[in-house]
Formats: C-alpha cells, sequence, structure tokens
C-alpha cells in the first residue's frame, strides 16, 4: 500500500471520543479510523489512554462524548454484549477466564449460540449440528493455540501466560469482524509468538480486521499494516510501521533512546566505569 | 549474610497448588547477593509459581528454600518480609481503592517510623513515583500500576526481591527503564530472581538464568551462554530470540 492516508472504507471511525476520570483526561480523540481487512497496532506510552479508548469503543466504560460507527452503524452508548454480537470483540489486557469452567466450556461461551433462541432450545436437532460444529472449531483454536491438552481442565488451573492465549481463542470464537486485543503478545512465550503471529496475519484474509494494542516492536514490525500512535490521550501520529516507528518524535516519547541497543553494552559501560 | 552457601538457595522444590497435581517437580536454584537471576520458560512451565512457592503462597510439598542457610519453607509471607524478602506478583499487585502514597505506606506496614526516610529513597530510585502520591492507584494505567508494586516491594528494603513480569505492560521506553533499574538494585547489593517473557532483555541483563520446563529446572548458565544455546533458542527462545541478538 503507498501512502493514502486511509483505506477508503473504513471499518470502525470515532469522532470526539473523550474520556476523563476526576480532572484526568484519559481519551480526548478528535478521530481515529481502523482501516478495514488490515492489521491496525495502537502504540503509545503507559497512561496514553489506549485501554481506556478500547473500553469506550466496546461498551464496557461510557465516553464523556464522542461518536462512532463500525460498519456504517452507530455504536456509541450500545452496551457491551450487543457490541460483541455486532462483531466487534476484545480481549483484555489482564486476562477475564471463568476459573471454574474448562478451558473447552470457555470456548463455548464465546461462540454464537444458536440455543440461546428459546424456540430453538427447545428442539435439539435445531441446534446439535450448529454446537458440533462450534466444538470442533473450538478444538481447531485449541490445537492452534497450544492448548488442546488443557481441553477439559479448569481454567483457573492455567498459567498467566496460557489463560492470555485461552482469551483470544475464546474470542476468534465469536467469529468477529473486527478482533480487539489488548496486548496479546505479554506474557505469552517467545516461541509460541512466532506461530500465533502467523495465525493473527492470516485473519484479514478470513474478513476479519484486527486492531491490537501492544509494546513489543518486532510484533508490530511483524504483522502490523498501520500503526496509530497515541500519547495523553490524543492520536499524535500514524502511517505505515516503518516511517512511523522511525519518526523522532516516537522515538522520544514512546520506544525511548535504548530500544534497538543491547542492554549489555549500557551495563558495561555504567559498572565498568563504576568498579 | 551468614553461612557459605548463597543468599537464596531452592532444594528440589515440589509444589502445587490442588492435591495430587504438582507444578514445580523438582526445581532447584540458587541466587546471591549482588546476583541478578533471571528464569524463563515456556509458558505453565512453573515460572510465576516457583517465585510463590518460595514466597510462601503456594504449599511446599517436599523440598527446601534457605535464605542464609536457614530453612524458610511453607513460612508465612509476612514472617518472610520481616527476614527480607519481598514480592511483586504478575498482577493484581496493587491495592486500587488505596492511594499510591497508601499502597507505599503497606511497604514499612512492619515498621512505620521509616516511612519518610524510605519513600525518599524509593523516590530517587523511581521519580515517577512522586507526581503518582496522590492518585487513587485503582486509577492508574497498567504500566503505571507496575511501578507502583515495584515501589511498594522497595519500600521494605528487601536484601532478596522476586519479581514476576516486572516489564508486563511497559511501553519499549519504560520496559529498558525497568531492566536498568532492576541491574542497578542488584548493583546495590540485592538479590533478585526475576521471572521474564522478555527472554532477550532478560538474558542481557542477567548475571545468570535458568530454564523452566515442566516444573523442573532443564537448563542453567550465565545470560551470555544461554542467548546462545542452540538448544535454549530451539526450545525456548525462537527465532525471535536468535534474529534480534543477531542483529544487536
Amino acid at each position: 500500500m503507498t501512502a493514502v492516508r486511509h483505506a477508503e472504507d473504513p471499518i470502525l471511525v470515532a469522532e470526539g471520543v473523550h474520556r476523563h476520570f476526576g480532572g484526568v483526561t484519559a481519551v480526548d480523540v478528535e478521530r481515529i479510523e481502523v482501516p478495514r481487512g488490515q492489521i491496525t497496532a495502537l502504540i503509545g506510552p503507559n497512561g496514553a489512554g489506549k485501554t481506556t479508548l478500547f473500553n469506550c469503543l466496546t461498551g464496557f466504560d461510557a465516553a464523556d462524548a464522542g461518536t462512532w460507527t463500525f460498519d456504517g452503524r452507530a455504536m456509541a452508548g450500545l452496551v457491551r454484549h450487543k457490541v460483541a454480537r455486532a462483531g466487534m470483540v476484545r480481549t483484555f489486557q489482564l486476562t477475564r477466564v471463568l476459573g471454574k469452567l474448562t478451558v473447552m466450556e470457555n470456548m463455548l461461551l464465546g461462540a454464537a449460540q444458536p440455543g440461546e433462541k428459546f424456540s430453538r432450545a427447545l428442539v435439539k436437532p435445531w441446534w446439535k449440528a450448529a454446537r458440533e460444529s462450534e466444538i470442533q472449531h473450538a478444538e481447531e483454536l485449541l490445537v492452534r493455540f497450544k492448548l488442546d491438552a488443557k481441553r477439559d481442565d479448569y481454567a483457573a488451573s492455567l498459567s498467566g501466560g496460557q489463560r492470555k492465549l485461552l482469551e483470544m481463542a475464546r474470542a476468534l470464537m465469536a467469529r468477529p469482524r473486527l478482533l480487539m486485543l489488548d496486548e496479546p503478545m505479554a506474557g505469552v512465550n517467545p516461541a509460541l509468538v512466532q506461530s500465533l503471529l502467523d495465525h493473527i496475519a492470516e485473519l484479514p484474509s478470513q474478513g476479519v480486521s484486527v486492531v491490537f494494542v501492544e509494546h513489543d516492536m518486532h510484533v508490530v514490525k511483524t504483522i502490523a499494516d498501520w500503526v496509530v500512535v497515541m500519547a495523553e490521550g490524543k492520536v499524535v501520529a500514524e502511517g505505515e510501521p516503518g516511517p512511523t516507528l522511525a519518526n523522532p518524535a516516537v522515538i522520544d516519547a514512546y520506544l525511548g533512546a535504548h530500544h534497538d541497543v543491547d542492554l549489555r553494552a549500557i551495563i558495561r559501560e555504567r559498572e565498568g566505569s563504576a568498579s | 549474610m551468614m553461612g557459605n552457601g548463597p543468599h537464596l538457595e531452592v532444594v528440589d522444590l515440589v509444589a502445587g497448588y490442588l492435591p495430587g497435581i504438582d507444578i514445580l517437580r523438582g526445581c532447584s536454584i540458587t541466587a546471591d547477593d549482588r546476583e541478578l537471576v533471571g528464569i524463563i520458560g515456556p509458558n505453565g512451565a512453573g515460572k510465576s509459581t516457583l517465585l510463590k512457592a518460595i514466597f510462601g503462597l503456594v504449599p511446599v510439598r517436599s523440598g527446601s528454600v534457605l535464605l542464609s542457610g536457614k530453612e524458610v519453607a511453607n513460612q508465612q509471607a509476612d514472617r518472610l518480609v520481616a527476614q527480607g524478602m519481598a514480592f511483586v506478583p504478575q498482577s493484581d499487585n496493587v491495592f486500587a481503592p488505596l492511594t499510591v502514597r497508601e499502597n507505599l505506606q503497606l511497604g514499612t506496614h512492619l515498621n512505620r517510623s521509616l516511612f519518610d526516610q524510605r519513600l525518599q529513597k524509593v523516590e530517587a530510585m523511581l521519580p515517577e513515583l512522586t507526581e503518582m502520591l496522590g492518585a487513587r492507584a485503582g486509577a492508574l494505567s497498567g504500566g503505571q500500576r507496575q511501578l507502583v508494586a515495584m515501589g511498594r516491594a522497595l519500600m521494605s528494603e528487601p536484601s532478596v526481591l522476586l519479581l514476576d513480569e516486572p516489564s508486563a505492560g511497559l511501553s519499549p521506553a519504560r520496559q529498558d527503564e525497568a531492566f536498568l533499574r532492576i541491574r542497578e538494585i542488584r548493583t546495590a547489593g540485592v538479590c533478585v530472581v526475576i521471572v521474564e517473557q522478555n527472554a532477550r532483555r532478560c538474558l542481557q541483563i542477567c548475571d545468570r538464568a535458568y530454564v523452566l520446563d515442566q516444573g523442573r529446572d532443564a537448563y542453567h548458565g550465565t545470560g551470555e551462554d544461554l542467548i546462545h544455546d542452540p538448544k535454549v533458542v530451539e526450545l525456548y527462545l525462537g527465532d525471535l530470540g536468535a534474529s534480534e541478538d543477531g542483529a544487536a
């Protein structure tokens, strides 16, 4: 893609989104667009408002002002389960899995539930086939996320990193059109990161647009088509990953002076001169 | 330090949460004063459980946790704090309804008269805390909470500091600052054990590291050795660690 500022047909457009906590302005976004069929990274310093923006857009928090449309549909003020049902599904930085359900039960909760309609729930053949296909879908995802051996274990028995994986897999069960991941790779071991990245990179071809918050620049460079940088609640830069991450303002505010330096050299210098 | 052994010595530790299910299955590590020891490994290897077991939060079924040669396995956390141990968990590591100042006060809970003096030292190490002191911890971002949790641990002036993923949720600039700060804490004389997923950075700052796999210490060496160990790269670091280290 060349330097078109945005795709002509963004899947999510938000304008004038404002959220403050007491005297602190957490989010003050004039306009943000998430391109359709692409992977967008949302980066920025701690406290920039990235998670709060996610929370507002998905109905987990109430914005003080602002409008946003998902696939042309106005979403502001919609409650969270309706946001999810509309096709915008998110995960959390601090995982939320249901500990007293098994891994498979957690997965099936994420699925679109044909049995939720009362009339259909009464007649097993009307939902049995759908249920079986969801179970199959869940099993495929569990293999992909290396959780298949844990299928029947309680989610509470998973480690922090494994819960992260379960949450991402469960979000995919809902067959979202926009998947919103909050620090998906934090706490996931590096050997597994690569295979998850491959999986996320394939999602746009399956009709899933992705927007994710992430601090690992290797992840951002590997899969993002578009990068949006936030600081102090505002969007301060956006563009393709290469130029955006090379922008001196972004390096200064976010990446830091050492971001491509081996820390061993710094330590040697400091401690060598001290002793 | 008393005795001749290392300050912290964990021997053949077996521990787990549920009866009959061991997460740690014979795990041994050592860490000494002025030493930074890293623990890396796949998800579910037992890294967090190891720190929790050392800190008395997970029942130890067999094996030893020796602090300056003295057995402290299964002692309660408050007694371990009194003996110089501090632990920063991976999540839920601040008291959300309390202010940052109140969170830090909990760090000198055992001797409150030390608060002002310790606060000065901790603010010198973590200057960002100063402007947060009046804020409610629950209103802080994930990365800011990490700082508060680290500050609270340092308030007790520990001789052994256990950190579970101190870089999680931090921006790259803040991560590097955090890693270099942890290195400074070690150089000030503290025995530091960190569990990290940012393995490349972890191995860069550590004196020694252990790779945990299925509840056991599978590999062990200096950070330098492990970065280049083909088995460790294959099993754990993946090509991510190798390529970026080669580029550095």
